[in-house]
């Protein structure tokens, strides 16, 4: 199977180029990762799904720049991550990369807005500046009247929702979900896909790992992972 | 940036409220410790130095026998009324001799009785105590020679029996004399020994003598040099004149002492100075156990947010920006801590200054200091965990539950 789109490392958002990872060493190492190429261009909206243990975590860790390969190169925008110190890579996350997970992990006890306002306190940006985009961003995800909610105040879908817009506030070029849909009843998850639907359309590129056909069914590109391979890359009929 | 690593710190504290005050509690007591103890402390040595002022001035104090270890003084013979004539009409720049007596007796008037200490004594006591009269007379000349029953009793005395009704003209029962009340001391505390000075009744020297005790004994000299005088050169005249008067010849060591009471209240400061630095430093350990509860905490709190911690790397934290944050927290933490053991503090040292009858003097500088090691500590102790925080792998750490 020819991979898609490594012809042009250079203009690719996502490239993974014999990227393998392994956990442990010698006999009871784990290849969790066996020479994948991968490559993944600004404004698609990528499902990755495979069985637990078939690597698509780990391929999602080196993609979220949280992890590196053990050989091979991960290309972000051409820049070679695995060359990167930690720090690098914590400044290319924050620069580039916007975060949802399956369990909201949003922090407790301090309101949507001030959760929203987080990654912009990191990034240095003034008070009133903080305010006035974070209050756009929940406007993006529909809880501009929540704002002022603790987390324990809001349902599930409004936890992730609050989630999406702390990842988008930074505006990343790539959102990242875990899972996004895992802890949602269908109807709340159907609602979160279209959200995220509706963000790819406003050209965030979204990657997103699921083990739910339904939800990865809303992706224009489905990417199968079995026993650390790329089984299948597929496009989606909403494409088409 | 500090500015927001400070806000974070507040907003994380508040959050842990009562976990967040018994985190600093070791502080809170360290810094109150140290507080209370060298508040006490500088209060004690101003008052022992303020005593000097009180206790008249360039006053020398001969007792027979020699103070020190191994030197027994009741063997040394007492004095008598013929040392304290030759010592007003021999020595130069001396202002006043008084001779002293003293014994523990039971005063009673009516119903009321009293353990008080008597002073067989005559005028000079009161210039050489710097003492003034609140009422009455002191003794006449005349009361001195004939050995009068007449006292002069100090202000407890005068309450403690009394009450609000006057006292001269009554005669009070002392052992088994009685004597008529002619004057009432002023009021001056406590010494600098934490005894009642105004707990006593003088009662001419020679009436002591002859009525109370059954001898011509006088135990202690007190001598008062003129103002310009040189007390070392009125010390060197006295135990000249005493060796001579008893007979001490050659290299014979004196058998009675003569003692500046400057010098003996500047000692005494020394030693409370002393004893509040030791006080403060034994109170400094508990600051530094007070460090390592925080750092105990920080730890526990670092782990119990590890997942917080996965959280703000994963959008966006740098590792300095972690560091500094629980940094920051541990900081704020302990001056919190610190603020609050120093209002503790000062408050226990307000109390028992009030309680000890010495002055509240608060010392900018020991607060200043306190309220640095309190942060030091916050750094200190802060850093390992905070540490800790920063190098977590945001993998790990968002994994963990």
């Amino acid at each position: 199977m020819k991979p898609v789109g490594i012809e042009r490392p250079e203009a690719a958002l996502i490239a993974f180029d014999g990227v393998s990872k392994v956990f442990g060493l010698g006999a009871s190492s784990v290849r969790a990762l066996d020479h994948v190429d991968l490559r993944i261009d600004q404004g698609e909206f990528v499902a990755i799904m495979g069985p637990s243990g078939s690597g698509k975590s780990t391929a999602m860790n080196i993609i979220g720049c949280l992890d590196v390969p053990t050989s091979g190169r991960y290309l972000f925008k051409g820049l070679d991550v695995g060359s990167l110190d930690r720090r690098g890579r914590a400044l290319l996350r924050r620069r580039f990369l916007g975060f949802v997970f399956q369990g909201f992990n949003l922090i407790g006890r301090t309101s949507a807005l001030e959760n929203v306002e987080l990654p912009l306190t990191y990034r240095g940006i003034p008070a009133d500046e903080r305010r006035k985009r974070s209050l756009l961003a929940l406007d993006r995800v529909g809880l501009k009247e929540r704002a002022s909610h603790a987390p324990s105040e809001l349902s599930g879908g409004q936890q992730q929702r609050v989630a999406i817009a702390r990842a988008i506030v930074s505006e990343p070029s790539v959102l990242l979900a875990d899972e996004p849909t895992g802890n949602l009843d269908t109807r709340t998850s159907r609602e979160i896909m279209d959200l995220l639907s509706d963000l790819n359309r406003q050209s965030i590129t979204v990657v997103m790992v699921t083990h739910e056909p339904d939800m990865a069914a809303c992706a224009r590109r489905i990417i199968r992972f079995v026993d650390g391979h790329i089984e299948s890359d597929n496009r989606t009929m909403e494409t088409a | 940036m500090l500015l927001e690593a400070v806000k974070l710190a507040l907003a994380s504290i508040r959050r842990n409220a009562l976990r967040s005050f018994l985190t600093v509690l070791g502080v809170v007591i360290g810094v109150g410790a140290v507080i209370a103890m060298v508040t006490i402390g500088n209060g004690t040595t101003a008052k022992v130095t303020a005593d000097l002022a009180k206790l008249g001035s360039n006053l020398l104090f001969v007792a027979p026998g020699q103070f020190g270890p191994g030197r027994a003084s009741s063997d040394a013979k007492p004095f008598n009324a013929r040392d304290v004539e030759a010592m007003r009409s021999q020595l130069p720049d001396v202002r006043a001799v008084a001779p002293v007596a003293q014994r523990s007796v039971t005063a009673i008037l009516g119903n009321e009785s009293r353990l008080t200490v008597l002073t067989g004594t005559d005028d000079d006591f009161l210039i050489t105590q710097d003492w003034g009269l609140a009422a009455g007379r002191s003794f006449l000349e005349g009361e001195l020679r004939a050995g009068r029953a007449a006292c002069i009793i100090g202000q407890t005395v005068r309450d403690k029996l009394f009450g609000h009704d006057d006292p001269l003209g009554t005669s009070l029962r002392v052992n088994n004399i009685s004597c008529e009340v002619i004057g009432v001391l002023q009021a001056k505390g406590q010494s600098s020994f934490g005894t009642d000075q105004d707990d006593t009744i003088l009662i001419p020297i020679r009436a002591f003598q002859r009525r109370i005790a059954g001898n011509s004994d006088i135990s202690r000299i007190y001598v008062s040099a003129e103002d310009k005088a040189d007390t070392a050169k009125v010390q060197a005249n006295i135990e000249r004149l005493l060796r001579e008067r008893r007979g001490i010849v050659g290299d014979k060591e004196d058998d009675f002492s003569v003692r500046d009471m400057k010098q003996v209240v500047q000692t005494m400061a020394g030693t409370t100075a002393v004893l509040t630095g030791l006080l403060g430093a034994v109170a400094a350990v508990s600051l530094l156990v007070g460090g390592i509860g925080i750092m105990n905490i920080m730890l526990v709190s670092v782990t119990e947010r590890t997942r917080e911690i996965g959280i703000r790397l994963a959008i966006g934290a740098l590792e300095g920006q972690v560091l500094t944050q629980f940094l920051v927290e541990a900081v704020v933490l302990s001056l919190f801590g610190g603020v609050i053991g120093i209002l503790l503090g000062l408050g226990l040292a307000g109390l028992a200054a009030r309680g000890l009858g010495v002055p509240f003097l608060i010392d900018p500088a020991i607060i200043l200091t306190a309220f640095g090691f309190a942060a030091l500590v916050g750094v200190i102790f802060g850093y390992f965990p905070a540490r800790r925080a920063a190098m977590l792998d945001p993998i790990e750490a968002l994994r963990h539950e």
